[in-house]
């Protein structure tokens, strides 16, 4: 059985954030690692590979050189291979070509069930692994909050505001699940030493068949006009509670803005 | 003008509220048809007296049976046989999936969580935890949209509202996941977290006692939250999260209270117009958000503030 999991390099959230000239993310001024939500999809087939026998579990990203970082994580944690489509044209595409770039990577690999974590932690759109289930043509049971594999049909329970949904379906398929589905593990010092000796394939546009012209950022099907960072918010005001004086101030303030 | 396809969603057999949103940005850019899943009869005088000029009820089963595949289909015939020139969709985890396969299918560009649109059809967002405000447009196709719940404030138009049923063919591969099992939740009988006008927060500070949260709430006719840490603790239901995973709300007034403000949380609320803090460490990152922040125990100052406004309502 192979199992490949979506992984995206993204800024860290805790530093600084922004865009650079050409409106695109920045990825220069602050760290950049594994996208947070992708590591409990790593987890999620670690964990099938754990239970079954002969499970591979391959890790495959697109961006630049530094998303190496993201697939050493993944590797580190436990993965058995990974694919990196690298391509100076990539750059600047938008969620639509990253899928169709993903969906063609995913096609030439040839497994058995794509996991994706439920939305990146930088673009936070969650959109992708539901393009990437429509341009295979195969099932996309998504937003798992639990996941399980029987055989050859994959079953998870997705939680909305009205109800709990069981949602099965079929092998191939693509899953995405969500931050409730367990815990990620940390790399063991195993792990560490194992994945530098793990296989990394490079991969580009030309490999894929994909034509540059379809992808990037003069491609993309959205145009970012402005990026404007949001004025600093101005201190408020802070009281120390002291015999009632906090409820006073809060009273106060909820008049004044007539929310009582 | 062209159409704009809106779609309607229902919410306790009512018409959603971010649908009526959406009716009032559509009208700006188009004529608004609104597409109703399953039976339109419940709501179609409500859509019609929001400017829907004519209202598409889709009552196909593959829809009800299978996740997400079968309305993006559905939408893609729609939008095409109307030419539309634009679908609204409602932000949310399923609004968002449909919206991504139907972009797919049109090969058009694809907004998502816009906050608002303009005439011209360009969109505004806020990213990265609300720090950033970015304007975009769809270049290429029928542009889809997905609009954040409280984007705009709604407003009657009265138009036609006539009913059509459609009919549109779901393909075998759109029913790939079966919907096997479902399960209702109970309703809180609090507002929808996302719509909101009021909503109150709790966190690690409660110590997992959410009763001086809700009873606040209660008070203010607020929605509840909670922060990732309260929901990872086993405390609030993970439907109320605040956050990165879970909501993202923006409403008139946001009350945290023992919520540290960690970026996982501040994403889901930082946009919120005004923010009241309660929490014991003076040092917490949240207060940095505050228009007013308390520093003492919300376990005797909740209380305290509800009763207040128990007194003033009497």
């Amino acid at each position: 059985m192979k199992i490949v999991v979506c992984v995206k390099y993204v800024p860290d959230a805790t530093g600084e954030r922004g865009f650079a000239d050409d409106n695109t993310v920045d990825r220069e001024a602050s760290d950049g690692l594994l996208s947070e939500l992708d590591e409990y999809a790593v987890e999620q087939a670690l964990q099938i590979a754990d239970a079954g026998d002969d499970v591979e579990v391959i890790a495959l990203t697109v961006g630049p050189d530094d998303a190496a970082d993201a697939i050493k994580r993944a590797l580190q944690m436990g993965a058995s291979g990974a694919i990196h489509v690298l391509d100076d044209d990539i750059h600047g595409s938008d969620s639509l070509a990253t899928s169709a770039i993903l969906a063609a990577a995913i096609k030439r690999a040839e497994p058995d069930l794509v996991i994706c974590g439920m939305a990146s932690t930088d673009g936070s759109m969650g959109v992708v692994p539901a393009m990437i289930a429509e341009r295979l043509g195969w099932p996309g049971a998504t937003l798992g909050a639990t996941l399980e594999l029987d055989g050859s049909t994959v079953t998870i329970r997705r939680d909305t505001d009205v109800a709990s949904l069981t949602v099965q379906a079929d092998l191939p398929a693509v899953v995405s699940v969500t931050d409730q589905s367990g815990e990620a593990r940390y790399p063991s010092m195993k792990g560490i030493l194992a994945a530098k000796k793990k296989p990394v394939e490079e991969l580009s546009l030309d490999d894929l068949g994909i034509d540059p012209a379809e992808v990037g950022l003069d491609a993309a099907w959205t145009k970012v006009e402005q990026t404007v960072p949001r004025p600093p918010k101005e201190a408020g005001k802070v009281v120390t509670d002291e015999d009632g004086s906090g409820v006073g101030a809060l009273v106060e303030f909820l008049s004044a803005g007539k929310y009582i | 003008m062209s159409d704009v396809l809106v779609v309607a969603e229902l919410a306790e057999g009512a018409v959603a509220k971010p649908t009526l949103e959406l009716l009032t940005l559509a009208r700006r850019i188009g004529t608004p048809v609104a597409v109703v899943f399953g039976s339109a009869a419940p709501i179609a005088a409500k859509l019609g007296e929001y400017g829907a000029a004519r209202i598409l009820e889709v009552t196909d089963p593959a829809i009800e049976e299978y996740l997400v595949a079968p309305k993006a289909e559905a939408l893609a015939q729609l939008a095409t046989s109307a030419g539309a020139s634009a679908v609204l969709i409602s932000s949310g985890a399923e609004g968002k999936e449909v919206a991504g396969r139907l972009a797919v299918k049109l090969g058009s560009g694809l907004i998502t969580d816009a906050t608002d649109i303009g005439s011209d059809g360009s969109t505004v967002q806020s990213v990265f935890a609300g720090n950033w405000t970015v304007k975009a447009s769809v270049t290429r196709g029928t542009p889809v949209i997905t609009v954040k719940p409280n984007a705009v404030a709604p407003e009657a138009a009265s138009a036609e509202g006539v009913v059509e049923s459609v009919s549109v063919t779901i393909s075998d591969a759109a029913k790939g996941a079966r919907i096997v099992n479902i399960e209702p939740k109970q309703a809180s009988g609090r507002p929808e977290l996302t719509e909101a006008a009021i909503v109150v927060s709790g966190g690690r500070g409660t110590g997992g006692d959410f009763a001086p949260v809700e009873s606040l709430a209660d008070a203010l006719g607020a929605a509840v939250g909670a922060s990732r840490a309260a929901v990872d603790s086993g405390w609030y239901p993970h439907a109320y999260q605040v956050g990165q995973t879970g909501k993202t709300v923006s409403p008139q007034l946001y009350v945290a209270a023992g919520i540290s403000g960690a970026i996982q949380h501040r994403a889901g609320m930082q946009t919120s117009k005004a923010i009241v803090v309660v929490n014991k460490d003076p040092e917490a990152p949240i207060f940095a958000l505050a228009d007013l922040g308390v520093v003492g125990d919300l376990h005797t100052l909740l209380p305290a503030l509800t009763k207040e406004i128990a007194a003033r309502k009497s």
